[in-house]
């Protein structure tokens, strides 16, 4: 779970800072797009390996969930928390919905299956002096995020794996046993720094879309 | 009945070890074939269990709560004695058995009081070895704190925990046991009666307090380390479970019963706050290194809140009486000084039933964290009960029922008159006389249970064939028909009275003609009304719910039909014991300012009490001792 | 005061149960919450009803026998305070007031408000112990413990065993009260020859006994009368990598 989760968190991070080339122009994005996609080996391994990180994630969470339920098969009367966060208590819906979200999003933008359209734009990069024809990933993003119940549901969904993390991220120092109570505030800051800054970071693309401080070319 | 201590010839420092040359041994591979059965897993069953299971024997456990950690040696609070020596102030061997026997005010046996100091300090070894967090210095080394009664600093403590954490070293040496199968563990079960064999304890009969399954268990010896009969007082600061039923059935089953009348009323616990309280709480003795008691010198300033009493104005009495010890006088001398005072209309707070203990003074020395480091916890009980904080202003304390040094008489062996039935812990008389130092409970239980019992058990195990005794004699059929019709009569009775309103009437007389002072006429009083409650108990009781099943009325029930014919042993021996000693205290026998006055001539002797059958007075019997090493002299604390 | 009492009511362990309400008038501010109870079963008794089951010893804090589950929170949720030390003077008048067993499945019920805790024994039993045979022990000063050390095994040794870590967590884990029994023992010098092996044996254990796993909620730690900090899971969790990778290591 917390290792599944830690390569989860990590990857999240870096496909932020993915989505935040956006800023930098139409051909910065692409170009680091293509490099991603250049060597098929690299991309479907990696492909494979974030796969199998979110189904042990996926599958780790319902079995401990089962065992949990089998725990305590009969619930108080009255169930309080008085100290339990409302991002630990909702990690379960969270995760539900992040689960959810990631399929869409990978029919979305990876498979393009609902939007087919976004096959057929292209952009030609200049590579060592070569004219190569890529994919136009930033134009597929500006005009997915110009739809605005795509950009709702993405920055509602984005701030479900914010609450994620931040219970995940800290509750990863605390599987891998290095909290204590010193540090215990001090990484659970962290914990809630990491999940804004992932929220944050990805929820500008369509905000400054949606603001039009982006456009699409042309 | 034939009272033999079979104390050890020799020098005194030598007893001990000459003993256990010449005890008879059983060969290491021949031990797993006896079986001994232990009821209770306090400190001297628990550590006795774990002890014998490591040496090879076959052990069964039992004890009424839901786990052996829960025994009531958990609540002791302040520490742990020990000859270490630790702090080069003069103590040694020597030193903590002439306290002890002093401290017992001469009623106590020189041999094994003298062991219980030589093996004190294995004890703090061993529990060391075993992870208990004593307190330390900076150094990493042990740290030590006085206790009442003596003048050398040689007490370990684990904050105000000693008792928990030093069971929980017990405990976890018993769950070792527990797991490698060599101790099988009862829980929920509590001992109803003995059984003897031609003589001999070869067995019990319990209760399984969830199913009511009445059932019997053999042996090659029995011992009980089921702790004391404070409860027979109904408000004590014992747990609310523990009873007499084990102690009570061996002794009418033949075993001796020594000192009854000897109970220790601990000078500092919370004063009751009404008719509906079931305990009373301790504050341990050690709050008396650094709380000062008094009372208001004028009984007209009691009402007023003690800030505004001045300091002129204030009477520090043990300070006053007892300037060499102070605050820290002794148990029974501070007990009865306090009740003293409120007798004379000067106590304070509700029913003028309470002394103040002061920590201004050391907070003001030493700081409020210091004070909060050494005592914390104990002040964060007294303001969780009573709604006020020590560090503001002073707490309340009276004295309470803790205590009994009385017992099943044991001989040195700590074998009772019954061959095979071994009492250890508060459930024996052994080494406290009439009165107990503080610190010294714990060292007992341990002492029994580590050190002595593991050295004299085998010695009665080498003579006896093992495994020849089984439950399917007529022996158990009988004794088990006996507690089954018992039980029965117990819930076919259907009367008005709850046992716990009869076991309250029953306190009340007890606290009242047996407690911290007594007198003839208050003593033929309660030995009127005590059967008269006995009579209504058992005319009168009500019982509900069914005998099998899980039924705490039907256990209440016949823990207090063992407290109403323990109580009237009590009286008798509090009777004609018509002296004075330690926390036995006859108003008739006392100085003109109050101090207790022993009647050496008559009494320097260990009563023994035979049972002769239900309604028949006891026979009394006695175990003259004798003072060599600590000459004979009157206690003086001043 | 008075007040009214939902309270948890099962025959035996393998029957189902039920709650009842009872009202009980004239409770003293100054008395504890199991007072207020053998008020109750005194009432029950005299009208010749069967009284409610309960556990309780000591009744000061230290046994840990006492449980119940009191509005929802075991011991009452005052910090630091097991049922038996929780007087009536924090509820209000007329207040109802739910009282209901702690629950989780390695806890049966054996009647009314009376659990089966022997799964901590269990653990214990695995590997709570430091293996030292009586009479065998060195000097207790040849071992030196730093006194925040010391301070520090106290803490953890302080649990009681009562449970309400267990009903508190709403996956029956006992994560805080396993982790700190091995927090305890292997911090300390005496206990490290035996660290990996009390790790892994007492977590295995504990799995076996059914208690559920840890979500860092927080609220085992919430509920504990002594007050055992989170720490001990994740220095329970470390204890249990290192143990384990050392053990796949050396196989």
């Amino acid at each position: 779970m917390a290792l599944s989760g830690l390569i989860l968190a990590g990857f999240v991070f870096v496909h932020m800072l993915g989505n935040l080339q956006l800023f930098l122009g139409q051909e910065a994005l692409n170009s680091y797009a293509y490099k991603l996609q250049s060597i098929p080996a690299v991309l479907w391994g990696f492909r494979a390996f974030l796969l199998l990180a979110t189904v042990t994630h996926v599958l780790t969470a319902i079995s401990l969930v089962r065992e949990n339920r089998a725990a305590r098969p009969k619930p108080n009367a009255e169930e309080k928390f008085i100290q339990a966060t409302f991002a630990s208590r909702g990690m379960g819906l969270t995760g539900a919905l992040l689960f959810a979200f990631i399929v869409f999003h990978v029919l979305h933008y990876t498979v393009r299956i609902t939007h087919p359209e976004y096959q057929d734009m292209h952009y030609i990069l200049e590579k060592n002096g070569k004219e190569v024809q890529v994919h136009d990933v930033f134009t597929m993003m500006v005009s997915g995020f110009t739809e605005k119940w795509i950009s709702g549901t993405y920055i509602v969904c984005m701030a479900m794996l914010c609450l994620h993390l931040t219970h995940g991220v800290s509750s990863l120092f605390q599987t891998i046993g290095i909290r204590n109570t010193a540090w215990k505030s001090r990484l659970d800051g962290l914990a809630i720094a990491y999940g804004w800054t992932v929220f944050i970071g990805f929820v500008s693309v369509p905000m400054a879309v949606l603001m039009g401080v982006i456009n699409l070319p042309g | 009945m034939i009272i033999d201590a079979k104390i050890p010839a020799g020098p005194i420092a030598e007893k001990w070890s000459r003993h256990k040359f010449s005890n008879k041994l059983v060969n290491p591979a021949n031990r797993r074939k006896y079986h001994v059965i232990i009821v209770g897993t306090g400190l001297a069953g628990g550590s006795a269990a774990a002890t014998l299971a490591e040496q090879g024997y076959n052990v069964t456990s039992f004890c009424y709560q839901d786990s052996p950690r829960r025994a009531h040696s958990i609540a002791a609070q302040g520490g742990i004695n020990a000859a270490k020596n630790y702090q080069n102030d003069g103590d040694s061997i020597h030193r903590l058995f002439y306290d002890t026997v002093k401290g017992g005010d001469f009623r106590s046996r020189e041999a094994n009081v003298h062991r219980l100091a030589e093996v004190s300090a294995n004890i703090i070894d061993q529990c060391a070895a075993q992870g208990v967090p004593f307190a330390r210095e900076y150094g990493g080394l042990l740290a030590n704190r006085s206790f009442g009664g003596a003048q050398v600093s040689r007490t370990f403590y684990a904050r105000g925990a000693t008792g928990q954490q030093l069971l929980l070293g017990a405990y976890s040496a018993l769950s070792r046991q527990i797991g490698l199968g060599t101790v099988k563990m009862y829980n929920r079960h509590e001992m109803l009666d003995l059984v003897l064999v031609d003589g001999h304890a070869k067995g019990i009969v319990t209760r399984n307090l969830v199913t009511g399954e009445i059932k019997s268990w053999a042996a090659d010896a029995v011992v009980l380390a089921t702790g004391g009969y404070s409860n027979a007082f109904y408000l004590s600061t014992n747990a609310v479970g523990c009873n007499s039923i084990a102690t009570m059935r061996a002794y009418k089953k033949g075993a001796g019963f020594a000192n009854p009348c000897y109970t220790q009323i601990h000078p500092t616990c919370i004063p009751q706050s009404g008719d509906h309280q079931s305990k009373l709480t301790l504050m341990s003795e050690s709050l008396r290194n650094d709380g000062r008691v008094w009372v208001p010198k004028d009984a007209a300033d009691c009402e007023k809140p003690p800030e505004q009493i001045p300091e002129e104005a204030r009477d520090y009495f043990l300070e006053r009486k007892y300037p060499s010890f102070g605050n820290l006088a002794p148990r029974d001398i501070a007990s009865r000084a306090a009740k003293e005072a409120c007798d004379e209309g000067r106590g304070v707070g509700p029913g003028k039933r309470g002394v103040y203990l002061d920590f201004a003074d050391a907070i003001q020395r030493l700081g409020e964290s210091a004070i909060q480091e050494r005592y914390g916890n104990l002040f964060d009980i007294y303001e969780r009960i009573t709604g006020d904080s020590a560090y503001r202003k002073p707490m309340r304390i009276y004295p309470a029922p803790h205590y009994t040094m009385g017992g099943l008489w044991v001989d040195y062996n700590l074998q009772s008159t019954i061959p095979g039935l071994f009492v250890i812990g508060e459930a024996n008389f052994s080494d406290h006389g009439a009165n107990r130092l503080g610190a010294s409970a714990l060292m007992q239980g341990l002492a029994d249970g580590y050190f002595v019992l593991p050295n004299t058990l085998p010695n009665y195990l080498a003579g006896e064939k093992p495994g020849i005794i089984n439950t399917g004699l007529d022996a158990f059929q009988e004794v088990e028909a006996d507690v089954n019709a018992f039980t029965e009569k117990l819930l076919s009775i259907n009367g008005t009275r709850t046992p716990r309103s009869l076991h309250l009437d029953l306190g009340r007389i007890m606290w009242e003609k047996c407690g911290m002072a007594r007198n003839k006429a208050g003593l033929e009083e309660a030995l009127r009304k005590i059967p008269e409650i006995r009579q209504e108990f058992w005319a009168n009781l009500k019982v509900t719910g069914e005998g099998k099943q899980l039924n705490q009325e039907l256990e209440r029930a016949g823990r207090l039909a063992e407290f109403l014919d323990l109580a009237e042993l009590m009286c008798h021996d509090a009777l004609d014991r018509d002296e004075s000693c330690g926390g036995h205290f006859r108003e008739e026998h006392q100085t003109e300012d109050g101090e207790a006055v022993r009647l050496d001539d008559d009494f320097a002797h260990a009563a023994i009490w035979e049972y002769r059958g239900a309604g028949e007075k006891p026979t009394r019997h006695v175990e003259e001792l004798d003072f060599k090493d600590v000459p004979l002299a009157v206690r003086s604390y001043k | 005061m008075n007040l009214k009492l939902k309270i948890w009511r099962q025959d035996t362990s393998d029957g189902s149960g039920q709650f009842k309400h009872y009202e009980i008038n004239n409770v003293s501010p100054d008395s504890s919450f199991l007072e207020m109870l053998d008020m109750l079963n005194e009432q029950l008794v005299e009208s010749g009803d069967q009284s409610v089951a309960f556990d309780s010893d000591c009744r000061e804090g230290v046994c840990g026998m006492c449980s119940l589950t009191i509005n929802g929170i075991p011991h009452g949720g005052h910090q630091g305070t097991t049922t038996c030390q929780l007087h009536m003077r924090s509820f209000s008048d007329g207040q109802t007031i739910t009282i209901e067993p702690f629950r989780a499945k390695s806890f049966p019920v054996l009647r009314d408000l009376v659990v089966d805790r022997g799964g901590f024994d269990e653990i214990i039993q695995a590997g709570g112990f430091i293996t030292c045979r009586t009479g065998s022990a060195q000097d207790a000063n040849e071992i030196p413990i730093p006194k925040p050390l010391a301070d520090d095994a106290f803490d953890f040794a302080a649990c009681i065993g009562c449970g309400a870590c267990v009903a508190a967590c709403k996956n029956a884990s006992a994560m805080l009260f396993t982790g700190a029994k091995i927090a305890h023992l292997n911090s300390l010098p005496q206990g490290k020859a035996e660290k990996d092996r009390r790790t892994l044996s007492m977590v295995s254990k504990m799995d076996e006994a059914g208690f559920g796993n840890c979500r860092n909620y927080g609220e085992c730690s919430a509920v504990c009368p002594k007050e055992i900090p989170l720490d001990v899971i994740a220095k329970m969790n470390r204890d249990f990598a290192v143990a384990s990778v050392k053990g796949f290591i050396s196989k």
